[in-house]
């Protein structure tokens, strides 16, 4: 699946090289050869066999696709796999670790947070980064600043409400851990 | 999406030679205007080159309170650096105001400035377009044209730029840094964008040998008499019908400067530096605001489906006038328009 490196492509006619690409996915240092025009939601799902994030409208209306590239949560319809050369790409599937899903995670089942599950592993990642920025406390900020994701079945008060708990429960134990 | 040779540019020079050496090449950044374009085949680049590895990713404080903004710095660290923030409220305020997070994560603010028109016919390849196919004619002037210009237009297109970040950069007087195989060059912002005219297609002055490095912005002391204000058809995450970028200079309750300029309502951000004039040395109020706002719209063209942006402007002036005279900015949270 994940080819190898390989030597530096010859001189073609426009557009025929595949060509390599390095970063590192959900932790693992990765290289694969891809053609220039293959985006990155579909080098994830197509090539790469991460089908966990969605493909609603492949044109950045919808948030189905969003994944975290260095930290920050982009959607990966409207990027080139190979401009991430060098990049640390995290998606759904990475969130887990050491067999704990992540508290994200655990909040959209605890606040049972989806429908139908289609815009999920988005929201999940859109939320990942959202909290990571910062600038979002109240729900009302949370909803403003998950807009970029569309959910079809309309779970929008439990995901607020979701995401909120896990930001509060993270200011909380900020408060614990300074007494 | 149509094939295309891939090429990585690490220096300006680089990309400059890349970007020559193909006369249907196109540069990416965030790739969010550029790839969707290309998905619908309204771009065709047969040379795609990547220039967000160049250094353009610095925020540097220039002389006496200016601002350097690299062409790569993405529109959210722009809205959430800390010196843009307390000394260019409305440009944050703006830039937040448009897209999604994840959209303003990708996005450049040279990409920003070269966004295309959303158009829904410019986005068509099944229907003719003056901007796309020139000499193919303008569809919309008899169409759906609820979004489109109702200033400056011509007989040849009437699409609108459709950028928040761009209305605030042109109220507050920015420069556009290109660099070409002539070397460096400054682009005053008013003069960065295009009308149509009778070549649609040329949406900018940059040339297509030119790259843009920085965008400038001098020193601004408007403390809190602000705002940007903008109307849509959602509450979040939709382009503008109609906004404004506003920014009062106050002697107690008298205009000492004005700064108005309008987004959604031409082919370029609709600064009108008569009608800031206008509003020198006149109490702050709605009688001020609404001439001030007849004298922007009185050329204002409706057609069709628009005309009501005509009103909805003329109303949004206003208050965003009102609001920047309070000292009480629009919030890009709470939508509630006061
Ligand atoms: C669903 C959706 C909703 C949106 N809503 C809004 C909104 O509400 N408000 C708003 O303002 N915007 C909105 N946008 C548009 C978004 O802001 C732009 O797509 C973005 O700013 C473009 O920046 P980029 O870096 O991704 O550009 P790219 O797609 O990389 O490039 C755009 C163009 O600029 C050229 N270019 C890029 N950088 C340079 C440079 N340094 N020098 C010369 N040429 C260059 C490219 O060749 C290309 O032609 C929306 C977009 C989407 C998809
Ligand atoms: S308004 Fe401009 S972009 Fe739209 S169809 Fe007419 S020429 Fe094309
Ligand atoms: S699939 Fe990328 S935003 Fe919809
Ligand atoms: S849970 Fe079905 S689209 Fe969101």
């Amino acid at each position: 699946m994940m080819d190898g490196m390989s030597s530096s492509p010859a001189p073609h006619p426009v557009g025929m090289a595949k060509i390599p690409v390095s970063f590192r996915l959900n932790g693992a240092p990765t290289t694969i050869e891809l053609a220039p025009w293959t985006t990155l939601l579909d080098a994830l799902r197509n090539h790469m066999g991460l089908t966990g994030t969605k493909k609603g409208c492949d044109h950045g209306q919808c948030g189905a696709c969003t994944v975290l590239v260095d930290g920050q949560r982009i959607n990966a319809c409207l990027t080139l796999a190979v401009m991430k050369e060098g990049a640390d790409i995290r998606t759904v599937e990475g969130l887990a670790e050491h067999g704990h899903l992540h508290p994200v995670q655990d909040a959209f089942i605890e606040y049972d947070a989806f429908q139908c599950g289609y815009c999920t592993p988005g929201q999940i990642c859109s939320a990942v980064g959202l909290i990571a920025e910062g600038h979002a406390h109240s729900a009302e900020e949370i909803r403003e600043a998950m807009s970029g994701n569309i959910c079809r079945c309309g779970a929008y008060p439990n995901i607020v409400e979701a995401v909120k708990h896990v930001i509060d429960a993270k200011a909380a134990r900020r408060l614990e851990a300074a007494k | 999406m149509n094939r295309f040779d891939y090429v990585r540019a690490t220096t300006v020079a680089d990309a400059l030679r890349a970007k020559a050496s193909d006369s249907r090449s196109r540069f990416i950044a965030g790739g969010t205007n550029l790839l969707d374009l290309m998905k619908y085949d309204v771009e065709r680049p047969t040379t795609v080159v990547d220039i967000t590895h160049l250094p353009l990713t610095d925020i540097e404080d220039g002389p006496d309170g200016s601002l350097r903004i690299g062409a790569l710095v993405s529109n959210s660290r722009l809205a959430y650096d800390a010196r843009v923030q307390e000394r260019f409220p409305l440009l944050s305020s703006a830039i937040l105001a448009g897209a999604s997070a994840q959209l303003r994560n990708a996005a450049s603010t040279g990409g920003n400035l070269l966004q295309r028109t959303r158009c829904y016919y410019f986005y068509d390849t099944g229907t003719p377009c003056n901007k796309r196919e020139p000499g193919t004619g303008c569809p919309a002037i008899e169409g759906v044209n609820r979004i489109h210009a109702i200033l400056g237009t011509s007989d040849k297109c009437i699409a609108t730029h459709p950028s928040d970040m761009c209305v605030a950069l042109a109220a507050l007087g920015a420069t556009v840094r290109v660099e070409g195989p002539s070397g460096e060059r400054s682009i005053a912002f008013a003069d960065f964008h295009r009308l149509p005219g009778d070549t649609p297609q040329v949406e900018s002055t940059l040339k297509p040998d030119e790259i843009i490095v920085s965008v400038d912005l001098p020193a601004a002391d408007y403390g809190p008499h602000h705002t940007y204000l903008k109307l849509r058809d959602r509450q979040s995450y939709a382009f503008a019908l109609v906004s404004v970028a506003a920014a009062l200079k106050m002697d107690g309750g008298t205009v000492a400067e004005a700064r108005i300029a309008l987004g959604g309502v031409a082919h370029k951000p609709w600064r009108d530096e008569s009608a800031e004039a206008l509003l020198v040395g006149r109490a702050a109020g709605v009688d001020a605001f609404a001439a001030v706002a007849d004298h922007i719209l009185a050329p204002a063209v409706g057609r069709s489906e628009n005309a009501f942006k005509i009103g909805l402007a003329r109303k949004a002036i206003i208050r965003a006038l009102s609001q920047a005279a309070a000292g009480t900015p629009q919030s890009q949270v709470d939508k509630r328009v006061q």
